[in-house]
């Protein structure tokens, strides 16, 4: 009965893990995998002598840090605050709107940002910028300003999802907690500081070491759609799954590639154990394996 | 203090307020864009309300010789198709690893959970499709590579399956003297619903949103889904106005309105999700993606 899922786990998964000696060696199409030359370690040599390896662990492992950091502040604050709303229908309106974004493809997001940003025909040059009396700006050659908009672009999308995960630990918790430190005196804010936040500690804590786990990966999307593979802007959107992406298409740097998207399965792999080890140690039920 | 509490939902309700217009705001740019007048848009750019409002960019997608709604069509199948296949392999794959019984169920259970862990990356995936099945430029290539089978989603079946469905109903079924594909398909399907629903939900979304496959191994435009049609129109603008506007200008015979047309077809790749989005919500508010990983 498993046995059609089983072939086709071998085929997607296991296969192409083997596939991955090719980041040892020399690649000729003639040849084709297992024919090229062995060339050990020469590929991943030639990778880290390039700036290039630099700029994409620095964006890959940055911009994750970041995402993480903001991501659990909103996440956590929007939780509160709907918590704290008395009225349920409220509730449940504002949780289905955060949501919207998050179903959204990315390559709408991408339309939807060039809506905002276009030179020409952009919103903000022209409807906030113009009437203020400033300059345009063109935006998808000004690296200075993509972390900010890629975090806001992050955010936008994200922000339901994580939010409602940590609202989700924060309405299980008894509520005689709350009517006890009421009648003890504590503010809202007491209460939030002491009883809510202490409780849902190990989701926030098991979240952020998962989101950890993957801090090798990122969202393709987000860096090659998004900024809409502009050059100018490579040395703050280059990660390192559009730097693989980017390997398919020129032969000349294929060899590099492969051997980045080596390092990152490995070094993600390594990760994701340890986030998960450490999380069985804090807190064995939220461990996921 | 009631009256502080008064103030304090007051400014609950406005921040809450503030963060869902955040989310909002774009798309109502993003609708009111293609409804409006070219021409009013390439003088005061993209807009909130819609500038003079026009359906132009929608009749050109509506005429038949464009080729979105071809694009559109093969976004449909494909999302159909892989979800009717991911269902299927995921239940055969989950309901006998849900069983005590199985012999090796430590094996399949572990093969499925490594590929979560541990993945060869795209190039070598990439190299699998393309020179083992030679997958490139065939409808194939959206269904196959990476989302017929997801290890998140078999789990969440095993798991549903192992806690839903009683054992002694299992059993009581084999003395009866029915077969495993019989027990399957009467016992165990009608009662795992919820679990089907919610899988289709999110194997669809997956389908319909993705482009990637798109991206790496198509590049006949005529097989273009709607997703992959926007990440060509959006980094080639040649693409745009060379491709489409071939197919388009001789049978209306303006200039393609591009700025109008661009959003539209945009607004038109995320309509589906807004459709099944109020049921697939009442999912996601579950937690249930996070929590159902588990066990």
């Amino acid at each position: 009965m498993l046995i059609p899922g089983f072939i086709y786990l071998l085929f997607n998964n296991y296969i192409p893990m083997t596939f991955t000696v090719i980041a040892f060696k020399k690649y000729n199409f003639q040849k084709g995998i297992w024919g090229s030359e062995f060339i050990g370690f020469d590929n991943f040599k030639s990778l880290f002598s390039t700036r290039d390896s630099w700029i994409i662990l620095r964006n890959t492992v940055g911009y994750n840090l970041i995402f993480i950091a903001i991501g659990l502040f909103v996440g956590l604050a929007i939780a509160i605050l709907l918590d704290e709303l008395n009225s349920k229908k409220g509730k449940r309106a504002y949780q289905m709107t955060y949501l919207i974004p998050y179903m959204i493809s990315i390559t709408v997001v991408s339309y939807i940002v060039y809506a905002l940003l276009s030179t020409d025909t952009g919103f903000i040059n022209n409807s906030i910028l113009r009437p203020l009396g400033k300059k345009g700006v063109s935006w998808y050659a000004q690296p200075a300003f993509w972390p900010f908009i890629l975090v806001a672009v992050n955010q936008w999308k994200w922000l339901g999802y994580n939010s409602i995960i940590y609202y989700s630990s924060v309405i299980s918790i008894d509520s005689s907690y709350y009517e006890a430190a009421t009648i003890d005196g504590a503010a809202r804010f007491q209460r939030i500081m002491y009883i809510t936040i202490p409780i849902i500690r190990s989701t926030i804590i098991t979240m952020t070491l998962l989101q950890l786990g993957s801090i090798f990966r990122s969202d393709f999307g987000l860096f090659y759609q998004v900024p809409m593979d502009s050059s100018a802007l490579m040395n703050v959107t280059n990660t390192i799954d559009t730097y693989v992406y980017r390997g398919i298409k020129s032969v000349g740097t294929l060899g590099m590639s492969s051997a980045a998207g080596l390092y990152q399965s490995v070094v993600g792999f390594v990760l994701i154990l340890a986030a998960n080890g450490i999380v069985r140690k804090i807190d064995r039920d939220s461990a996921i394996f | 203090m009631i009256k502080r509490d008064k103030v304090f939902q007051i400014i609950d309700h406005i921040i809450l307020f503030l963060v869902s217009l955040f989310c909002v705001l774009p798309l109502l740019l993003l609708f009111s864009s293609s409804f409006s007048n070219e021409t009013a848009i390439l003088h005061e750019g993209y807009h909130m309300l819609p500038r003079q409002f026009d359906l132009t960019a929608y009749k050109y997608i509506v005429n038949g010789s464009s080729g979105i709604l071809r694009s559109y069509g093969i976004s449909a199948v494909v999302t159909i198709a892989g979800t009717l296949g991911n269902l299927v392999l995921t239940i055969l794959y989950a309901y006998p690893i849900s069983r005590k019984d199985l012999k090796g169920r430590t094996f399949f259970s572990f093969f499925l959970f490594f590929t979560i862990l541990f993945n060869g990356g795209l190039i070598p995936t990439y190299m699998m499709w393309t020179n083992t099945f030679h997958i490139k430029n065939s409808y194939l290539a959206y269904i196959l590579p990476n989302l017929l089978v997801n290890g998140f989603y078999v789990i969440m079946a095993r798991n549903y399956f192992s806690s839903n469905i009683p054992v002694a109903l299992l059993e009581s079924a084999r003395m009866d003297g029915a077969g495993e594909f019989r027990i399957l398909r009467s016992i165990v399907l009608p009662m795992s619903k919820p679990i089907l629903a919610t899988l289709g939900l999110f194997v669809s979304l997956n389908y319909w949103n993705d482009w990637q496959n798109g991206l790496y191994y198509i590049s006949n435009d005529k097989m273009y889904t709607i997703q992959v049609l926007l990440n060509r129109m959006l980094l080639d603008t040649l693409y745009m106005q060379q491709g489409l506007a071939k197919n388009m200008s001789s049978s209306i015979g303006v200039s393609l309105p591009t700025a109008t047309l661009k959003m539209a077809i945009a607004v038109l790749g995320a309509i589906p999700v807004l459709i099944i989005f109020p049921f697939i919500s009442k999912y996601l508010s579950g937690g249930i993606v996070v929590g159902a990983v588990k066990g």
